[in-house]
């Protein structure tokens, strides 16, 4: 049984760590419009990441804001999905990333902007219009890298087998949850299915599916995500800022 | 909206320039809304043409005639100022990932997103002098143009980050408000866009160091270091003294410049003295007094010969900003060449429809 709490946990975590990923590209983007495009989707990741996380905080009734669960919490303890803590590695890697990650928010905050719970649905529906943008975005980028250059389809492919095993994870069912993740699955099938087509690339098949996260059992990599966005929080306890 | 998360005193965080930047822009308005003279009599008439619009306090814009000199030192000197806007981005840009707190974290990745936006207005204002922006970023990478050197010094704490915004961002107001009102149109009035957002930045960096400096006694410790190492660095942002600056008097006479380095330089320290009282920071600079006389602070001057030797190339980051900034180039290049292929397959696809 997984409460409100966990549940809006998870969804907090999966756009802070995201958030902290996207960010990582400022300064290093191929264009500087897409240092400004990622800047952007990062701060809408953070700013989904602070009221997910100040409600979580709130109905855990424990006296935890934002803060206390960004930059107090263990990788253990963090709930988001491993897709979102793997390595941009290069563009093509990020963009396949993307493309997932907002195929699954938008249909989850769709959703969420219709559950009975007033707070979630006032963030579900702030953040699905931002989502929107996202897969824009990244379906644009896969669809100029997929049938651009041989070597932008040839990396672009790579992205997208590397990464694809993990968006099993996103919608692992959870019945009791405000929005059942596994009732997304078709929305995100098609959406994806589509851009893949149109970017002359060619769908994975099935088959290793890592998961973990939602329990708190994450990739190697998370743990140093942490380490350097929490370090100078954890130097100075009880400071402020 | 940030501007409502603390109360710093107007005067205190540099609302007086902000006034500059707005009487400018209306000055600006009046300028377009005289009748100007809109061509040149005869081509014998370009230079009189130019020098009376000049005079006049009207705008030069980019298809009146210009001496080759003047369009060559606003190249110059507005890319120069969008590649320091880019190579800027990384000092503070080095401590997106590890702010202290998620509400710091969104504040500077929208500041260093910002900084990427004026990069590209100013390419943009430069483009309308006929140059185009590859090739001014060609310039940067090849080391022909240079970055304001300020951005040579490292950030080694957190509080680097506010004195940046505090101080940084502050010279920089300091230097461009007297731009808001240069001669060439496109980059008068991309300098009052700019000094808008740079005050907003300056005082999300002075209320950084306010919080610092009222925190833990280790917080105001960082504080002052941070002031103690960005004090004379931002002294120098404003170029060698009167009598050594190479490209002054000409600039002044163009209109493209309107008060001298040490007039600058002389604002910039009386600005500073009641914000860093305000803080409760030292200036690291025994000789700073009141000059009843001169009705301005006396002040020492920052070594330039340190300016120089970093203008040079030898700062503490130079090699890494430009380093950095030749690899992300390097490292984006199949993107970019994959984005031309895509649109041109694109373009072939829409003139085959249009033929059948």
């Amino acid at each position: 049984m997984n409460g409100p709490f966990e549940f809006t946990l998870r969804l907090g975590d999966d756009a802070l760590i995201a958030a902290q990923r996207l960010a990582e590209w400022t300064t290093r983007a191929p264009e500087m419009e897409e240092d400004i495009a990622l800047a952007n989707i990062a701060l809408d990741q953070l700013g989904a990441a602070r009221l997910l996380l100040t409600y979580a905080g709130e109905l855990e009734g424990a006296g935890r804001d934002e803060d206390a669960l960004a930059y107090l919490r263990d990788d253990r303890e963090f709930r988001n999905c491993l897709l979102v803590e793997l390595p941009n590695d290069d563009f093509a890697v990020t963009m396949a990333k993307l493309l997932l990650l907002s195929a699954y928010q938008l249909p989850l905050y769709t959703a969420l902007a219709e559950c009975a719970d007033e707070r979630l649905a006032a963030i579900g529906s702030k953040t699905r219009k931002e989502s929107a943008y996202h897969l824009d975005h990244a379906a644009l980028w896969v669809k100029r890298l997929g049938d651009g250059t041989e070597e932008s389809h040839r990396r672009m492919q790579a992205a997208v087998e590397q990464v694809w095993p993990y968006a099993a994870e996103l919608f692992a069912p959870d019945p009791g949850a405000p929005v059942d993740p596994a009732a997304l699955r078709a929305e995100f099938d098609a959406t994806v299915t589509a851009v893949l087509a149109e970017a002359t690339l060619t769908r994975p098949e099935s088959g290793w599916a890592p998961a973990g996260g939602r329990d708190g059992v994450h990739t190697e990599h998370l743990s140093y995500l942490l380490a350097e966005m929490q370090v100078l929080h954890r130097a100075h306890p009880g400071a402020k800022w | 909206m940030y501007g409502n998360d603390f109360g710093a005193p107007e005067e205190a965080s540099g609302g007086g320039l902000l006034g500059e930047v707005e009487a400018a822009e209306a000055a600006l308005r009046e300028a377009a809304a005289r009748q100007r003279r809109r061509v040149p009599a005869s081509d014998d008439d370009l230079a009189g043409f130019f020098a009376e619009i000049v005079e006049a306090d009207q705008k030069i814009e980019p298809r009146d005639w210009m001496p080759e000199a003047y369009r060559k030192t606003l190249i110059r000197q507005i890319a120069q100022h969008a590649h320091s806007e880019i190579i800027g981005m990384q000092p503070e840009g080095n401590w997106i990932s590890r702010a202290p707190s998620l509400k710091r974290k969104a504040i500077l990745l929208a500041k260093v997103q910002d900084e990427a936006g004026h990069g590209l207005y100013l390419y943009a204002a430069a483009e309308t002098l006929g140059i185009s922006r590859d090739e001014l970023v060609d310039l940067l990478l090849n080391g022909r143009q240079k970055y304001s050197s300020i951005f040579n010094y490292p950030t080694l704490t957190w509080a680097d980050v506010g004195a940046i915004g505090w101080l940084v961002d502050g010279a920089a107001i300091v230097n461009q408000v007297p731009l808001c009102r240069c001669s060439y149109g496109p980059y008068a009035r991309a300098m009052i866009r700019i000094c808008k957002e740079e005050s907003f930045h300056q005082r999300q960096g002075y209320e950084i160091l306010h919080t610092l400096a009222h925190g833990t006694p280790a917080q105001k410790a960082m504080a002052q270091d941070a002031l103690d190492r960005w004090w004379y660095p931002s002294l120098a942002m404003f170029g060698p003294p009167d009598g050594e600056s190479t490209h002054s008097t000409q600039s002044m006479a163009w209109k493209i410049k309107r008060f001298s380095n040490d007039e600058l330089r002389q604002r910039f320290v009386d600005m500073c003295v009641q914000q860093a009282e305000i803080l409760g920071l030292t200036i690291p600079d025994p000789d700073l007094r009141w000059n009843d006389e001169r009705q301005a602070y006396d002040f020492t001057q920052p070594d330039y010969d340190e300016l120089m030797r970093v203008i040079k190339g030898d700062g503490p980051c130079n090699r890494q900003r430009m380093a950095h900034r030749r690899q992300a180039h390097a490292d984006g290049a199949w993107v970019r060449e994959a984005a031309a292929a895509y649109a041109a397959k694109r373009a072939v696809e829409k003139k085959e429809k249009v033929a059948a």
